[in-house]
């Protein structure tokens, strides 16, 4: 299936999980927060969050600003 | 130095959302040339209070690159995460709260909701809305506003812990633009008011500090100076020049001359 992440197309495993998409696109240690579909999904939870087909997972982090 | 620890210089603390700091200078984190550039000039300016910009990670690109918080860690400063790019209170309430489980359930943010990218003034229609909710929502919001004494109460109000209006517009270093505004916006307040925005030198940080304004915030200011570090040092002697100049009570302006040394016994 097909997933958004960060407004590029990835396709990842049916039973995809986000904490699984988040270690193997390097973010396992990282420290960022994460959206799926406009709604937060706490650090607490990244490991039981099931990925679907289409969702639009947004990650951020702190950067320099004013 | 014993004098001044015994003098209230050495309680004159800023408090925000109930936590006391000692520095009154808050600094941005853009536009440095590289993180230990961010890190010296943080350090010069001896700020506790430091902004930072929420965005999108790079898939792919930032994996091993050092990350801003490494450099500022959270257990040492305080990061205070803006809403920096948000033009509708829908995004800058989203914003915050991406920024509040990023920190860890932190809950004091810099809110700020731009009406146009020519003048990058505040849309306060926007900014009022995004306040109220997120107020409601628990956090502590730190408020970007233009320099209008009925808005600036309004916000208290809402139940804002700081508002912070501009002293020009952003990234303009035009300095204190109306005083008069400023000042009233000072004596009405119950809450800290820190001019955000417009500082262009340290002349500039010490007027707004004169005026009785509890600190200043500022980035552009020092991260755009030839030598960051240096002015983000004269920014700091800057704002506790103003302060203690403030305190002590300045001598009232008067329109004709006055001899400092005693008329009599003149030979």
């Amino acid at each position: 299936m097909n997933v958004l992440l960060n407004g590029e197309t990835r396709e990842v495993a049916g039973t995809c999980t986000l904490a699984e998409l988040l270690a193997s696109s390097g973010y396992a240690e990282r420290r960022i927060a994460v959206e799926v579909n406009r709604e937060i999904v706490p650090r607490s939870r990244h490991g039981e969050h099931r990925l679907a087909d289409g969702d639009r997972i947004e990650i951020v982090h702190a950067i320099g600003g004013g | 130095m014993t004098a001044l620890a015994a003098s209230p210089l050495a309680t004159d603390t800023l408090v925000i959302a109930g936590k006391p700091y000692r520095s009154r200078l808050l600094t941005g984190t853009g536009k440095f040339k590289d993180l230990d550039e961010t890190r010296r000039a943080t350090d010069a300016a001896g700020a506790e209070i430091v902004t930072v910009a929420i965005r999108r990670t790079n898939i792919g690109q930032d994996r091993d690159a050092p990350n801003l918080l490494d450099v500022l860690p959270p257990d040492r400063y305080t990061i205070l995460p803006n809403t920096a790019g948000c033009y509708s209170a829908d995004e800058a309430v989203r914003t915050c709260r991406l920024a509040r489980e990023l920190l860890d359930g932190h809950t004091l943010v810099k809110l700020e909701v731009l009406g146009d990218q020519k003048t990058l003034f505040p849309d306060v229609v926007q900014t009022l809305a995004a306040a109220e909710t997120l107020v409601r929502d628990g956090f502590d919001v730190m408020v970007y506003t233009s320099d209008d004494p009925i808005l600036a109460r309004r916000l208290e109000e809402i139940g804002c812990v700081a508002v912070m209006p501009l002293a020009a517009p952003i990234g303009s270093g035009l300095g204190v633009q109306n005083r008069w505004n400023l000042l009233e916006i000072v004596d009405n307040a119950k809450v800290p008011i820190i001019v955000d925005a417009g500082v262009g030198t340290a002349s500039d940080a010490a007027i707004a500090m004169e005026l009785g304004c509890d600190g200043v915030l500022m980035n552009t200011a020092i991260a755009g100076a030839k030598d960051p570090v240096l002015m983000a040092h004269a920014m700091k002697l800057a704002v506790e020049a103003g302060r203690a100049a403030f305190r002590a009570g300045r001598i009232p302006r008067k329109r004709f001359a006055s001899a400092s040394s005693p008329i009599e016994g003149v030979i």
